[in-house]
């Protein structure tokens, strides 16, 4: 079932990021839309994971502006970001393994009474916890282990569950399926699919292997030192193209990493 | 027939007891795995019953309120220290504010402010030092214990420059007095007290929740919008607090502010104490409980060792090794319980 695109949410225009004398971004433009699933493929160091930063109010860029739902937005801060609906799982997935799953899933939302004393109420975050991880259909041992005991995929799903239970309006999936078997990885996918097909979330998807997201996927934007440099719906493009385009950028690097020896 | 019949009903009985008393084993095992707290405490009672054994003095009430002293001081030290590192810092100044939160109060005191106006004041001073602690090593990105280790020579003198090296005697009124440590149940309840609240605070409170994934994960927590810092910042503050208040509970124990007391030496008892009770040296996981326990054994073996008549140049020899020994034991507990949860 192919979900509608709706309207944007998420839009930079001329982002840029430098740390010192680095350039990691410059004249980054980008749009993503409601019910968007939009696949961010790069090398290392392309500025993939510097521009998911900027989404999140982790970062903030050195110049140009991001909109959010059309409104022009400057994020303070991650709990700023948060407040409006980016959400964003990360490599290191934002999970503390000594935390169980259900405090790591409200971990910043957690509800409390006994007002400054801010107790948490642990039954009602167990409950919904319980619930969502029902309906998104994510199997874990129990909501009581601690996440260190999870496998890759069912770390990976709880952190994309915890996104999706605050409310995402925009998801950032940074290599969900890094170092994962096929098994674990098809989990995370159908995951994401399930996610799409809702049509409420867009999502970003930060990927090295673009063949096994690709499916998932309604657009391919390839960051190429700092730009985007390739802009393309996926029924417009193919994973052979962007193979043959990943393979000139590979040769033409190994070519100037020559050309500097020499 | 019949002898057969008693025979495999005497096997059946057999089998029947083991299985029982395998029941038990798994039980008792069962709660050393799920408490965290359990083989400590365990470790504790084992010495007690080994020093009584060898002692029968070490039992009595004098002996008692002898390691409730000892206990006291370093329990509340520890629980501020616990709190330190389970957020993933440390504080070795912790045993300076010890010795310079009593001067500070008997300087209000001279100053003629009320009593409970003092103490404040004192406890005041001993935050401020853990505030300078906590935005230095989080700021400037100093490490903790590079940041503590100056503040604590730092402490130290500033205490010798206003003491002038000399002890003084705490004034106040008797009740008020006996309230602040100068009664044996009352430092037993203030220890009892201050671990049980900050037990409460660490497991069942959104700080605690924040200190545990700051300690446990730092980028993640930073990543989810926890402010890492000001979560840092405030334990190293609490954590300076309780220092301080140790000192003022000691100081009306002993009738005496003495400028040397403390230092590295009641610094590093609430470090092992905190590690012995089960809280970890990498953070994201600790118990207060577990050090008030820990504080407890310190106790049992100083003491112990110390009635068993064993000489103070071998003393140190044996609590170290005696450190040791526990701390291997309680390693190899938290592996077991990890491999028996897992």
């Amino acid at each position: 079932m192919a979900a509608s695109i709706g309207p944007e949410v998420l839009r930079a225009e001329h982002v840029e990021k430098a740390f010192g004398r680095i350039v990691a971004l410059r004249d980054v433009n980008l749009r993503l839309c409601r019910g968007e699933v939009l696949g961010l493929l790069g090398d290392n160091g392309a500025g993939k994971s510097t521009l998911m930063k900027i989404f999140t109010g982790f970062f903030r860029p050195s110049a140009g502006q991001l909109y959010f739902e059309s409104k022009p937005v400057q994020l303070r801060s991650v709990s700023h970001a948060r407040s409006l609906g980016v959400e964003a799982v990360y490599q290191d997935l934002a999970l503390v393994n000594e935390l169980n799953v259900y405090r790591n899933m409200f971990l910043q939302r957690e509800p409390v009474f006994g007002g400054v004393l801010g107790i948490l109420d642990e039954r009602q975050m167990r409950r919904r916890a319980i619930e969502m991880l029902d309906r998104m259909k994510v199997r874990v041992p129990s909501v009581d282990v601690d996440v260190a005991r999870l496998s890759g995929g069912q770390r990976q799903a709880v952190a994309i569950a915890r996104s999706v239970f605050q409310k995402a309006k925009v998801l950032l999936l940074d290599e969900p399926t890094a170092a994962m078997g096929a098994k674990e990885s098809a989990l995370i996918l159908d995951l994401i699919q399930r996610l799409k097909d809702g049509g409420e979330i867009a999502m970003i998807i930060i990927a090295h292997n673009y063949a096994q997201v690709f499916d998932v996927c309604d657009r391919i934007n390839l960051v190429e030192e700092g730009m985007i440099a390739f802009d393309k719906r996926t029924s417009e493009t193919s994973v052979q193209e962007l193979t043959e385009r990943v393979v000139r950028q590979y040769r033409s690097v190994r070519e100037i990493a020559r050309h500097e020896r020499s | 027939m019949q002898v057969e019949a008693e025979r495999v009903g005497g096997v059946a009985d057999a089998r029947f007891t083991d299985k029982r008393r395998e029941g038990s084993l798994r039980r008792a095992s069962g709660v050393v795995l799920r408490w965290p707290e359990a083989s400590i405490l365990l470790a504790g009672a084992l010495l007690a019953a080994y020093f009584q054994s060898t002692n029968s003095a070490f039992l009595s009430q004098s002996n008692i309120e002898n390691l409730i002293d000892y206990t006291a001081t370093t329990a509340i030290i520890a629980a501020g220290e616990v709190m330190v590192l389970v957020c993933g810092e440390l504080d070795l100044s912790v045993g300076m504010v010890y010795a310079l939160s009593p001067f500070v109060m008997h300087f209000a005191l001279a100053a003629g402010l009320p009593a409970g106006a003092a103490v404040a004041l004192a406890l005041a001073a001993a935050g401020l030092v853990g505030l300078v602690n906590g935005a230095i090593t989080t700021f400037l990105s100093v490490p903790a214990f590079v940041t503590t280790l100056g503040m604590m020579f730092l402490i130290n003198g500033l205490t010798l420059t206003i003491s002038g090296g000399f002890p003084v005697e705490p004034q106040a009124a008797p009740l008020f007095a006996a309230i602040f440590g100068g009664d044996a149940s009352a430092r037993l309840a203030w220890s009892l007290g201050i671990a049980i609240a900050l037990q409460f605070v660490l497991k069942r409170t959104r700080f605690g929740l924040h200190t545990v994934a700051t300690g446990g994960n730092l980028l993640a927590a930073a990543e989810v919008g926890i402010r890492v810092k000001s979560i840092k910042i405030r334990n190293f503050v609490l954590c300076g607090m309780l220092g301080g208040f140790a000192g003022i509970i000691d100081a009306f124990r002993i009738g005496s502010i003495d400028p040397l007391a403390g230092g590295a030496e009641i610094t590093f008892a609430a470090i092992a104490a905190a590690v012995i009770g089960g809280t970890l040296l990498t953070g994201g996981s600790g118990t207060v409980i577990g050090a008030l326990i820990g504080a407890l054994v310190l106790g049992i073996l100083k003491d112990g060792f110390t009635l068993s008549g064993v000489s103070a140049f071998t003393f140190d020899m044996i609590l170290g090794g005696a450190i040791l020994v526990t701390m291997a034991v309680n390693v190899r507990l938290t592996l077991w319980r990890e491999r028996g949860e897992g």
